[in-house]
């Protein structure tokens, strides 16, 4: 015990967030998909509670579409956190004819997961829930607030925002209303694939590169190895050395060619990338403005 | 990881999009991808140039006007930092913008255009930055290719600017002016050699130079404390934990501290991040800290070194900004949160409108309205532990809480 703790602005700033969830919120969850994001989130919440247990459960909307890598790290992870975890499924909401599946080329179901989530909010009282969204994303979403109140419908007034002034955070909220806390809105990708390295953070190994089964469409990398994700009979199926760089639903998640197998070769890869993350997620591409529609919509 | 944040302020004119749209294109900050999206943007608008103020318009509405309306947050990174954008509109209207930008920024660039000089929108931003203390101020002087790159023009704007530094409060703000074209990119990220006059840094040399001393103020430590982490494990049974985020200062094992309101003593005993223990914690750390006698903290108290107590009154007066259609006035009643304490709070006075174009005050309006700064005198239910906003910003500010519709009304700068 003779160091001087340095601060990481970043870091500090995420763990203050964690904290005020805790006091501010009577029912916080942590939305928890098994990417690197949802990860960091809960290293900064170990951090911020240590040594006493993550004060709130985790909440995964299961598209059905997830990776099984992902998945099966998902239940690891928690079982060793002690953390109560709930999974709610997007099949159920499609099963009983809530919500209708997309079809074709591009479907996907990264549209449905927003009733679920919704659903879920409701079904168990949360008053706010904690995502892994980042503002460098994608446009839209750098606007978002760290504190962001959603009413009942899940939906988003991006006009009508609080300000958010110095680090004072306003979790003041109606009944019925909702809060989306997001304590890495200013980390970035590269921001994240550093603090992984940084803290010996495990993670799904889908983030490296490894052989796969795959095919081109449209300039970029689809998985075919799996029939969640449509394809056509002449779309050529090769063996490449992939790794992916978000893990959401299988059927909109592209894979980049990468000689990437360890965390140092990642950070360095994303370093040297000049492709966006998102710009391999191919729900964005629709239209230029995507995001933002899907976010007045309740989206995540 | 080192992190600085910049404040930007300009008119609808100035350039200001395309000035970070130009560092990010001449930092590589740009991926193939949005590169794309802005050549094609740029192409359908008809431009022959590449409009680089696409990388940063956000929400579909303002891309329809053409205009920014809200903060945005704008990331890139170098060798040596990282940096985050608070892009902010700069018409009147959007005070309340600008000074939500400026308070978490510790650095602002200050947008004028060369043809126009300072204008009355130029002192805006100037005091804005000034009333919040913004210690690194960069003045850049932009479309000079549209001035022949005249030194003449420059200076006029340097004289100008350096006069009404002159006339302002905090005086403790460093002011650095260069001589840019965002749209040719001189002396944005690479020198120009347009300007064999000017000889100094560029604006990204400039902020690249920036050390934590040059913008952070060196004041006392204030820790707020926001939750009591108890674990109640076997192994910590009797663990009982202060977290918070450190301001202002630094806070080492041993120190003798108080806790506010209830001025009890204690010592630090241990200092966790995570699940190690440190001697000393810097300023802006999130720590857990134990003391070394039981002594009743919950949410909401303050811990301070017992040598450097802040002060205490249950009647403040405070700069507000006020940022919520319904307007402040006298005899209402709102919420205060200054740091992790909430106070019922009611309004005593609005004593003046302050100009925020150096014209001076206006002593005869009794209410703030929407992008106003006022005077205004706060009574509270319970003693406030604050110092005055000069001397240390995290326990010298407040935000106002409309309780009805649960609002973020205002900013408070206790005096």
């Amino acid at each position: 015990m003779s160091t001087i703790l340095h601060s990481n602005a970043l870091e500090n700033e995420a763990i203050y967030i964690m904290r005020e969830v805790a006091a501010q919120f009577e029912k916080p969850v942590l939305l928890f998909s098994g990417g690197k994001d949802s990860i960091t989130l809960v290293r900064l919440a170990q951090k911020a509670f240590y040594p006493a247990k993550i004060p709130f459960p985790f909440l995964h909307v299961d598209t059905g579409h997830n990776f099984p890598e992902t998945i099966e790290f998902r239940d690891r992870l928690c079982e060793e956190l002690g953390v109560e975890l709930i999974v709610r499924n997007v099949q159920d909401n499609i099963d009983a004819g809530k919500v209708q599946e997309e079809s074709g080329k591009y479907a996907s179901r990264n549209m449905l997961q927003t009733e679920t989530l919704l659903d879920a909010i409701e079904e168990f009282g949360f008053d706010a829930a904690i995502g892994g969204a980042r503002r460098d994303e994608e446009k839209a979403r750098a606007k978002e607030r760290i504190f962001s109140v959603r009413d009942d419908f899940g939906g988003w007034d991006e006009k009508n925002q609080r300000p958010e002034l110095f680090d004072l955070l306003n979790g003041r909220i109606d009944l019925g209303q909702n809060v989306r806390v997001f304590p890495i809105s200013n980390w970035t990708e590269l921001d994240v694939w550093s603090y992984i390295e940084k803290e010996d953070i495990e993670i799904p190994s889908i983030y490296f590169a490894h052989k796969r089964e795959t095919f081109v469409r449209d300039g970029m990398i689809w998985t075919a190895d799996d029939d969640v994700v449509y394809r056509e009979e002449d779309e050529e199926v090769v063996e490449r050395m992939v790794r992916f760089r978000t893990v959401g639903d299988m059927s909109c998640t592209a894979a980049v060619l990468s000689e990437a197998v360890d965390i140092a070769k990642v950070v360095e890869e994303i370093r040297d990338s000049s492709i966006s993350e998102r710009g391999a997620r191919i729900d964005d591409k629709r239209s230029e403005a995507a995001m933002e529609k899907r976010k007045q919509q309740g989206y995540f | 990881m080192e992190v600085l944040k910049i404040a930007t302020a300009g008119s609808v004119d100035d350039g200001k999009s395309t000035l970070i749209g130009r560092i990010l294109y001449d930092t590589k900050s740009l991926t193939d991808d949005k590169l794309e999206a802005i050549e094609r943007s740029s192409k359908q608008k008809g431009f022959d140039y590449l409009d680089f103020s696409l990388a940063t318009d956000g929400l579909v509405a303002e891309r329809e006007q053409g205009i920014t309306i809200d903060v945005a947050h704008i990331y890139f990174s170098t060798a040596k930092k990282s940096y985050i954008i608070a892009d902010t509109p700069g018409h009147v209207e959007y005070t309340r913008n600008m000074v939500t930008g400026a308070s978490t920024s510790q650095a602002a660039i200050i947008l004028v255009d060369a043809r126009k000089g300072v204008i009355e929108q130029t002192y805006r931003h100037f005091f804005i930055n000034n009333l919040l203390k913004v210690k690194d101020i960069v003045v850049a002087v932009n479309k000079m290719d549209l001035v022949d790159f005249s030194e003449e023009k420059f200076n006029a704007v340097k004289e100008e600017i350096i006069r009404l530094a002159a006339r302002s409060d905090y005086k403790g703000q460093n002011i650095t002016f260069i001589p840019v074209s965002a749209l040719k990119g001189d002396n944005v990220v690479n020198k120009s050699v347009q300007t064999p006059w000017y000889h100094g840094a560029t604006m990204l040399e400039h902020l690249e130079g920036l050390n934590a001393q040059d913008v952070y103020e060196v004041s006392q430590a204030r820790l707020p404390i926001q939750n009591v982490i108890r674990p109640k494990t076997e192994e910590f049974h009797d663990f009982r934990g202060y977290a918070g985020k450190l301001y202002g200062g630094s806070l080492s094992v041993g120190d003798e501290v108080t806790v506010l309101p209830s001025k009890t003593s204690s010592r630090i005993k241990e200092i966790y991040h995570f699940d190690k223990t440190f001697e000393r914690a810097e300023r802006g750390a999130s720590v857990n800290i134990t003391l070394e006698n039981d002594i009743n903290i919950s949410r909401g108290d303050l811990l301070v070194k017992s040598s450097e107590l802040p002060k205490e009154a249950k009647q403040i007066e405070a700069k507000v900004c006020w940022m919520d259609a319904k307007n402040l006035v006298a005899g209402t009643k709102y919420l205060i949160q200054h740091g992790a304490n909430r106070v019922v709070a009611k309004i005593a006075d609005v004593q003046k409108v302050i100009k925020t174009d150096f014209s001076g005050e206006d002593a005869a309006v009794n209410k703030l309205t929407i992008n106003d700064i006022g005077v205004v005198q706060i009574k509270l239910a319970k003693s406030l532990f604050y110092d005055s906003y000069v001397d240390n910003k995290a326990n010298g500010s407040f935000i106002i809480i409309d309780a009805q519709t649960n609002n973020t009304s205002g900013v408070g700068f206790i005096q």
